[in-house]
Formats: C-alpha cells, sequence, structure tokens
C-alpha cells in the first residue's frame, strides 16, 4: 500500500448562503485540492477575507464545505476518513486522537483552571491526571505564563496570556495534524519564538502542520511549503 | 471514546396533542457516553420529545430502541410498565427544570438519594448513609445537610441534588429538560461545570434539552436543533452552531450574542 500523505483535500469548495440577508450567495473556495506530509508545514497565504480561516476551519469539520473532499490519516490506523462525510461521532473521535486546532480566541470554560484546560487533550487519550498536569506546567512554563495564573481559569487573563493556553491546549497531545489560526497574533517576540520552535519539533516528530501567520518572520520561519488562498471571483462579476 | 454501539435508536418518533403537534418523525441514535442537546425556542416540542423519548408519554408513531441490560437493543412498545418503571429507576435519570418535580419536597436530602438506591436492592441503612453523604459532597454541597429537606436549599443546591439522586445508581443515560433554566446566571456557571465533569467522568449519556445555545456549546457534542415539533438541523455542536446550514439555525444563531 502506497504511503498515503496525512492530509487529502480534493477540489474543495466552500460558499455560505446568508438566509437572514435576502439568500445572497457568499463564494470563498472553490477547486482547492493539495496534500500535506508528516514533517510538512504548509502556510496558508493570502489578502484578508481570501477565505484562509474558512479553509482550515473546514479541515477542523467546524465549517461543512459545500463540495470536494477532505481525506484524512487516522493515529494508529492505516486507513484514511472524509471528513466531509463522516459522522459527528467520527469527527469526535478524530479531534480527540489526529487533528488539533489552535485558534486565535481561547474558549474559556468557567471555573476550569488554565493548567487543566491544557491537561485535558492528554487525559481524554488516557494519561493520568498527575502525569497529564505536569506535561501543561511544562507546557505553560515553556511559554513564560506566570506560575501564578496557572490554577485560575484564564476568563480575566490578557489576550496574550489567553492565546498561550489556548496554544499549550493545541500542542500538548502531539497529534499528527495541527491546524493553527494566527497563533502568534497577539504574542510577543520571545513567546513567538517558543511558538516558532514548537511548530518546528511538531514537525520534527512527523506532525503535518497547515498555518495562517499574519507575521511574515514567523512565517519564514517555519513554512516548508506554501498556498496561495485568492478571494474566488463571485458569480455575478463573471456574468457582467 | 470510539463510538460502540448504539445506546438509543429512535425512528420516526412522534406525539400529538389531539390536532396539535407535539413532534413529528424524529430520528436520530444515541451512543453511550455522548452528550446530545435539543435546542429551539419555547413551544418547539423539546420537552414532549424528551418525555416521549423516555416513554414517559406514548408516541402516536415511530419507535424507541433502547440497549436494555443483557438484552440488547429493544423496542420499549413491547415492554411491561414493570420494567419500564425499574429502567427509570436504575439505568435512565431523568432531572426536571423545577426541582419541585424531580426531588421529593419533604424528606431529607439523604432520603432523596437513598430512595434510588433501595429501588435497586440496596437495604444496608448505613451503607446507603454513607454513599449519599458521598454523593452530596460530589455535587458540591455540605454533607452535614444530610438530614434537610431540600425546600432549605436554594435554587442551585436544589439542581445538584437532582443529580445526586439520578447518579447515585449509575444509569447509563440521564435526561436532562431545561435544568439551568431556573438559575441564576452565576449559579449556572458552577451547574453546568459540574455536569461537565461528571458527564466524562461517568461516561453518561445525556440528552439534554435548552433553549440556551452557549449550555449546548459547552456540554454537547452534538445538537438537534427544532422547530415546529421537526428537527430542522442536526450535526456537531460547534459546526451547527458556526456554521448554521438551515435559515431557521441561522436566524436563532444570529439573534443570540455570542454563543
Ligand atoms: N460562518 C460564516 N458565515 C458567513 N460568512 C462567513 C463565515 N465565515 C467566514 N465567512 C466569510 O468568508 C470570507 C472569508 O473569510 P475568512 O475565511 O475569515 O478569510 P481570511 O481568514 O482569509 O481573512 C469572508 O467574506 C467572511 O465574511
Ligand atoms: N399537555 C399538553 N396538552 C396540549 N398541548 C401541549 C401539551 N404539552 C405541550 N403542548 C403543546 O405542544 C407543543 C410543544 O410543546 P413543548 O413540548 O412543551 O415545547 P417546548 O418544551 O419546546 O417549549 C406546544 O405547541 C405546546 O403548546
Ligand atoms: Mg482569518
Ligand atoms: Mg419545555
Amino acid at each position: 500500500m502506497p504511503n498515503l500523505p496525512t492530509l487529502g483535500v480534493r477540489r474543495l469548495g466552500k460558499h455560505f448562503i446568508l438566509h437572514t440577508q435576502g439568500g445572497t450567495r457568499l463564494s470563498v473556495l472553490d477547486e482547492i485540492s493539495f496534500d500535506v506530509d508528516g514533517g510538512e508545514c504548509l502556510v496558508l497565504d493570502g489578502p484578508s477575507g481570501a477565505g484562509k480561516s474558512t479553509l482550515l476551519r473546514c479541515l477542523y469539520a467546524n465549517y461543512l464545505p459545500t463540495h470536494g473532499e477532505i481525506w484524512v490519516r487516522e493515529a494508529d490506523n492505516p486507513g484514511r476518513i472524509d471528513i466531509v462525510t463522516a459522522s459527528p461521532q467520527q469527527i469526535v473521535e478524530l479531534r480527540r486522537t489526529t487533528i488539533s486546532y489552535v485558534s486565535q480566541f481561547l474558549r474559556v470554560i468557567p471555573r476550569v483552571s488554565a493548567r487543566d484546560i491544557v491537561a485535558e487533550p492528554l487525559q481524554r487519550l488516557g494519561c493520568a491526571t498527575e502525569e497529564a498536569r505536569d506535561r501543561a506546567a511544562a507546557l505553560l512554563a515553556r511559554l513564560n505564563l506566570p506560575e501564578r495564573l496557572w490554577d485560575l481559569p484564564p476568563a480575566t487573563f490578557s489576550g496574550g496570556e489567553q492565546q498561550r493556553v489556548n496554544i499549550a491546549r493545541g500542542f500538548i497531545a502531539e497529534r499528527p495534524l495541527m491546524l493553527l489560526d494566527e497563533p502568534t497574533a497577539s504574542l510577543d517576540a520571545a513567546n513567538r519564538d517558543v511558538v516558532v520552535n514548537l511548530i518546528k519539533e511538531a514537525c520534527a516528530r512527523g506532525a503535518a502542520v497547515v498555518g495562517i501567520f499574519h507575521d511574515t518572520e514567523v512565517r519564514d520561519a517555519v513554512a516548508t511549503r506554501r498556498l496561495p488562498v485568492q478571494p474566488v471571483v463571485a458569480e455575478s462579476a463573471i456574468v457582467a | 471514546m470510539k463510538p460502540g454501539r448504539v445506546l438509543l435508536q429512535v425512528r420516526g418518533l412522534s406525539k400529538f396533542y389531539g390536532e396539535r403537534v407535539g413532534c413529528e418523525r424524529v430520528s436520530f441514535d444515541l451512543f453511550p457516553g455522548e452528550v446530545l442537546c435539543i435546542a429551539g425556542e419555547s413551544g418547539s416540542g423539546k420537552s414532549t420529545l424528551l418525555q416521549t423519548l423516555a416513554y414517559e408519554l406514548r408516541p402516536d408513531a415511530g419507535a424507541v430502541h433502547y440497549d436494555l441490560s443483557g438484552r440488547g437493543l429493544t423496542d420499549l412498545s413491547g415492554l411491561p410498565d414493570s420494567t419500564l418503571r425499574e429502567l427509570w429507576r436504575t439505568d435512565w435519570g431523568f432531572v426536571r427544570q423545577n426541582p419541585r418535580d424531580g426531588l421529593r419536597m419533604r424528606v431529607s436530602a439523604g432520603a432523596n438519594i437513598g430512595e434510588r438506591l433501595m429501588a435497586i436492592g440496596e437495604r444496608h441503612y448505613g451503607d446507603i448513609r454513607v454513599q449519599a453523604q458521598d454523593w452530596l459532597q460530589r455535587v458540591e454541597i455540605d454533607d452535614t445537610r444530610l438530614d434537610e429537606a431540600p425546600t432549605s436549599f436554594s435554587g442551585g443546591m436544589q439542581q445538584r441534588l437532582q443529580i445526586a439522586r439520578n447518579l447515585v445508581t449509575r444509569p447509563r443515560l440521564v435526561f436532562m429538560d431545561e435544568p439551568t433554566a431556573g438559575l441564576d446566571v452565576s449559579v449556572q456557571a458552577r451547574f453546568l461545570d459540574l455536569l461537565r465533569r461528571l458527564t466524562a467522568e461517568l461516561r453518561l449519556a445525556v440528552i439534554l434539552v435548552t433553549h440556551d445555545l452557549a449550555v449546548a456549546r459547552l456540554l454537547a457534542q452534538r445538537l438537534i436543533v427544532m422547530r415546529h415539533g421537526r428537527i430542522v438541523e442536526t450535526g456537531l455542536t460547534d459546526q451547527v452552531l458556526d456554521d448554521p446550514q438551515h435559515p431557521y439555525t441561522q436566524l436563532l444563531v444570529s439573534s443570540v450574542l455570542a454563543a
């Protein structure tokens, strides 16, 4: 059997029908195809509004593609799953074992401490609570989050602090497919460097990374390949 | 967790009140350990559906199959009342919106919890008391209040006592109808956090009715959106909320601030 890439996207298309705005059709992605192998970091390039985040959200099954296929190789499983047609149960399982998604913003869980938010993905993979919490602490320390914050819920943290919790949660489980949407947006230079190293280490252990980075320095440091994402020309414009 | 086999299978389920639709042609599968939210505005049929799923109301059409211990997927319409009652008391739980409907208000908190244990054959008074105490602690109620009746508890405590009463028999499936609707926002967070931890810890399957999309986002892997008694959209919770396909879901999502 040929060695299949971790991620295979085929003829992906996505439009939104805005029913609350008179049924306006907004075409965002059209005929997008690419593969990402373990060890690669594919950077999505394109102007704001081009559809980069939409593409990444489709890869996480957070958005539903209008057409096309997204084949993901499941951790510890030789087969691949098309997440466009997969059941919700299969997606939940893929997110547990295989796909990490780091967005720009942390979704805080009321009353849960930063350390437990970070440890949770490991625990859900069967890691013992103490070990998961130790590894969470080590990662938060590496991201320079002050120790006095570890046991507090991040609701009151600054944007940069929340973002580091978010990054730690996304990186702790070492999943084979990492999706990163501007993870360094609100970080200072020192912490950006930590994230660059985390991404490089992820690739080195064989993860496939797909990322969006507004910061050219970060982009240049991590990209092994780039994919231009261009705004889809509206149909009405073609007709005219 | 691997999905495993179906716990509850629902096909074409309908319930009418005379001419009026309660719920109509509802179908879905629930797997062990899954938390499923049913959302929709008032009058959309959520409570009717929940009670019909739990077989407290008899469906007018369609079927509910449940994975009965030792028997596998079984059509509930064929079960004698005694078996259904046993299911309600042991393998299933039901948390009501109004604690007065889910608790016995005149007996102690300990007795509220102990009652379900006695229903599964526990007879030793001391053991029952110890387990009741343990469950009070697990739902963050001071165990010195074991002998107090729930009338002396706050709304949040009453809802947590309902949780303890239901979970003490280690059910596999719990139905909940708007359990946070009567609680202040500050109290809600504590209740939701508790629920989140317990469902994960005990691998509980939960079908939870709520009109609050933020509650669905926090607790449920899957979401069903209802309108006029029917399912208009269903799928992964975050996908339905972030990329709603149906006009009604788009309206519902866009009319709340941030779920
Ligand atoms: N859930 C959504 N519903 C409707 N339109 C959306 C949604 N998400 C994104 N869009 C639209 O898709 C287009 C691309 O957005 P996005 O993917 O965020 O671009 P980028 O990340 O490249 O800046 C924008 O016009 C945006 O408004
Ligand atoms: N006991 C009843 N007798 C007659 N009609 C009822 C009864 N219970 C509910 N209904 C009607 O069924 C529909 C669904 O109600 P319900 O299931 O309570 O919705 P929800 O829980 O979403 O608010 C409504 O039109 C309601 O008026
Ligand atoms: Mg973006
Ligand atoms: Mg109701």
